[in-house]
């Protein structure tokens, strides 16, 4: 290990550590922004592995994040809590997989598309089973605190953190990252380009199922409009933009200002989110198109010039 | 059969609106997820123009066009030939048109909700029975559809034995050989748009009259024409007209029989039965 | 020792036939020029070889067992690498990557130090020692075409397809070309290289393919099919023959 690995590793063990005492010394508005931050931290990280090197937007966290509540929803009277994290993770891999293979051969609009109707597919028919069933919703009632469920997404954090930095290391990701520049140049160096976009997807798909699975029993009351909510797939994609996708610690710069300006808005003008969103889309495309690490590195980079003239 | 029938009515509309889409995303190489607001705000005109004059959808469309034409052209001009100009490949301009379009349709649900609110609306147009067949249908489904087909004939007319509908198709089959013959790609991607944001409009003024709409209604008719443009082959008009036929039985045919909740998964399963074994689209050859 | 073989190898594209039943071999160490006027489809046969196109029919083996149809990745890791006729890098990654990319998931695969050395050893090779670090960007048109082949090199392929690689070159660097070509055949490779450039073709091929219209017409030695007149036909059209 390089002595800057080291740093960047002590690093992040200290902002993981301020992170898990939040519950000590946070208030309350404090924890509640912070379960959210955690919250959209995971969700956007793990969109970023795998859509920031293949360049493919995925529109699908909601499904796989709904699939995760559905799972505590139904099985946590009967089965321990941490084992529903952990058949929500394989569920979440398992329809990544069969998503993936369908899609992934295919141009990124028609995966864009898919994606986006993924949720609304499994929301359908959710609801029409429940109506078969003359069932509404599920109550979701455990003795879980606010600030277990906070510790458990910091965890999940740390760990997505470090399949992050395992892959960025690892064949699978240095293929992922020929296959972002170019696809039929990555195919004749050897690589199995649709296996290495499956697996990287059922990661993503993997972590947000697990994330929807530990944050059920914080809606208490789940139903398929609420579990399934398109909106979030939304707001995870723009949150990686606008941080940007081509580092590891990017998203995170974008989900902090994103989750306070959100909490703002829907605070004080409920019925302007979506406009707010859709400004958010405009500014990142038109504006800030790799996102604020772009801004850092490239202001970073002009210092370091004017430096070399000085 | 009225099934079928009603199916059928429902997918005369269904290809307009899969049209105009098929013309951004065949000729003018954008994916334009806002589609569906354009078809939306196509609709708030007619029920507006209905309600405060008793002006009929059918008319309408004639003020509806041109203004969705321009605002298009402008769209097209100001907001998507940037990112045209700046994209050094084809995946790029890819990604950036699917975000901006995505912001676009957003900001287009957010203006339409502060200015109409919530609301669902619909009004009252030509709801009175007409008999075909021995079974009979809303006169305003039978209507909308008769002006589709024509809007419909009169377009695959253009295309096909217009000069202009030919540089059109020209540019759609091959941008670099179409600038080689003299065209101006560049404006024609514009005109191209344009068109299909107007052919788009026109198709929510007529859906309005039998539909109800709400101001995020969009999204679900951008998935549908998407699908319906996949299904008949990018840049195929013929296709498009059938898929879209064809998604306007399946879906009616799964409201009536077995739940009217179902039908954005029945299109979206048929989505999928043609991703997995026909991913050049119904009648396309398998791209070499 | 026959590398390999193509028997009755076609591709059609709707009703256009690019490749119409065309058979050859290719034996161990020997230097093979696809030749043939514009439009003839060489390239096409080439992109059969690598999978980047599946042929419509025939067969075409490697060391004796058939690779027709199966994916670039497939043909890649059994032993076939190739360049490209527009030069295609990895615009995100230093030069060094760029070749170690070839390493890794190939034919031979390496990993690491290995891949790195490997790297190393190649841009060495091919004439860019030193220049690893460099951003492509920063790159001339022969270096560009230089990485390509490096990255070729890297999985040690058994084959390896050239398609035009010195096309494109000023007269300087078409010379510092061929001595790499002519140097990578003193080691022994074997290599199929689809070429308009007549002079290369004399001095580094065996033995000569000529295509015409999908077709072969001729085979045999670059002496023997450049005085054929059917070639010349071909190449000059009917008028001057």
């Amino acid at each position: 290990m390089t002595s800057l690995e080291i740093r960047n590793l002590a690093l992040a063990a200290i902002a993981l550590a301020v992170a898990a005492c939040l519950p000590l010394y946070g208030s309350d508005y404090l924890k509640s922004m912070g379960i959210t931050v955690a919250m959209f931290t995971v969700l956007a990280t793990s969109w970023a592995l795998f859509s920031g090197p293949t360049h493919y937007i995925s529109l699908a966290t909601a499904a796989f994040f709904g699939v995760g509540t559905y799972t505590t929803g139904l099985g946590f009277e009967t089965l321990p809590f941490w084992s529903l994290i952990a058949i929500a993770g394989v569920l979440g891999a398992v329809l990544a997989a069969l998503v993936g293979l369908a899609t992934l051969r295919l141009s990124g609009v028609y995966f864009v598309i898919f994606t986006l109707g993924l949720a609304e597919l499994v929301r359908q028919v959710i609801t029409w089973t429940q109506n078969m069933s003359g069932q509404k919703g599920l109550y979701v009632l455990t003795d879980l605190t606010e600030d277990q469920l906070y510790l458990m997404l910091v965890g999940l954090a740390a760990l997505v953190y470090l399949t992050g930095w395992l892959i960025g290391r690892s064949r699978l990701g240095f293929a992922l990252r020929i296959i972002g520049d170019d696809e039929t140049v990555a195919a004749h160096s050897g690589i199995n380009t649709a296996t290495a976009k499956v697996l990287l997807f059922m990661v993503s798909g993997s972590v947000a199922a697990m994330t929807g699975a530990i944050l059920a029993p914080r809606y208490v009351y789940i139903e398929p409009a609420l579990a399934f909510a398109p909106i979030l797939s939304f707001q995870v994609v723009i949150m990686a933009l606008l941080g940007g996708v081509h580092r590891l610690w990017g998203p995170i710069v974008g989900v902090i200002p994103f989750t306070l300006i959100w909490e703002t808005i829907s605070v004080s003008f409920p019925s302007q989110v979506t406009l707010f969103l859709g400004i958010a889309f405009l500014v990142i495309v038109y504006f800030i198109p790799n996102g604020f690490v772009g801004l850092i590195e490239k202001a970073r980079d002009w210092a370091r010039k004017r430096e070399g003239f000085a | 059969m009225d099934i079928m029938i009603i199916g059928l009515l429902l997918g005369g509309t269904y290809a307009l609106i899969a049209l105009g889409l098929n013309l951004q995303y065949g000729v003018a190489r954008i994916m334009n997820l806002a589609n569906g607001e354009m078809l939306v705000a196509g609709g708030f005109t007619a029920f507006w123009f209905y309600t405060a004059g008793q002006i009929s959808p059918l008319l309408t469309i004639f003020i509806v066009a041109p203004v969705a034409f321009a605002l298009n052209w402008l769209i097209y001009r100001i907001m998507l030939e940037p990112l045209v100009k700046r994209a050094k490949t084809r995946g790029q301009l890819e990604v950036d048109s699917i975000l901006a379009t995505f912001g676009l349709s957003f900001v287009a649900v957010g203006l339409m909700l502060a200015a109409f609110g919530g609301d669902y609306f619909n009004y009252s147009f030509l709801a009175k029975p007409v008999t075909i067949m021995g079974d009979t249908y809303a006169q305003n489904r039978v209507a909308a559809f008769v002006a589709a087909v024509i809007i419909c004939a009169v377009l695959y007319g253009w295309l096909n034995w217009s000069r202009s509908g030919l540089s059109i198709r020209a540019l759609s089959v091959s941008p670099e050989s179409a600038r080689l013959v003299g065209i101006n790609t560049r404006s024609l991607s514009a005109v191209a748009f344009a068109l299909g944001g107007a052919v788009t409009a026109t198709g929510g003024a007529l859906v309005s009259s039998f539909l109800t709409l709400d101001a995020s209604a969009g999204i679900a008719f951008t998935l549908k024409a998407l699908i319906i443009v996949i299904m008949g082959g990018v840049g195929d008009i013929r296709g498009t007209i059938i898929a879209a036929l064809l998604l306007g039985v399946v879906e009616t045919l799964v409201a009536s029989l077995i739940d009217p909740g179902l039908t954005l998964a029945a299109a979206y399963t048929l989505f999928i039965l043609i991703l997995l074994f026909r991913p050049q689209g119904l009648f396309g050859r398998r791209p070499t | 020792m026959t590398v390999l073989s193509l028997r009755g190898a076609t591709k059609r594209f709707g009703g256009l036939v690019a490749v119409n039943n065309v058979d050859f071999d290719v034996q161990e160490n020997q230097v093979v020029g696809l030749i043939g006027p514009n439009g003839s489809g060489k390239s096409t046969t080439l992109n059969l070889i690598s999978g980047a196109l599946k042929p419509t029919s025939g067969t075409i083996s490697l060391h004796g067992s058939a690779i027709s149809g199966l994916r670039p990745e497939k043909i890649t890791r059994k032993g076939i690498s190739r360049t490209f006729q527009l030069v295609r890098l990895l615009p995100s990654m230093s030069v060094e990557e760029n070749v170690i990319a070839g390493a890794v998931f190939g034919h031979r695969r390496r990993w690491g130090h290995e891949a790195h050395a490997e790297a190393q050893r190649l841009l060495d090779r091919v004439g860019l020692g030193g220049k690893g670090q460099l951003q492509i960007g920063q790159l001339t048109y022969i270096d560009t075409k230089r990485i390509e082949l490096a990255r070729a090199l890297a999985s040690d392929p058994k084959l390896l397809l050239l398609d035009e690689w010195l096309a494109g070159l000023n007269p300087t660097e078409l010379r510092t070309g061929i001595e790499l070509i002519h140097s990578l055949r003193d080691e022994g490779r074997t290599i199929i290289l689809v070429e308009h450039v007549m002079d290369a073709i004399r001095s580094l091929c065996d033995a000569c393919v000529v295509m015409s219209s999908g077709s072969k017409i001729a085979e045999g030695t670059p002496a023997q099919v450049l005085s054929d007149p059917e070639v010349i036909r071909a190449y000059l059209g009917d008028d001057d023959a």
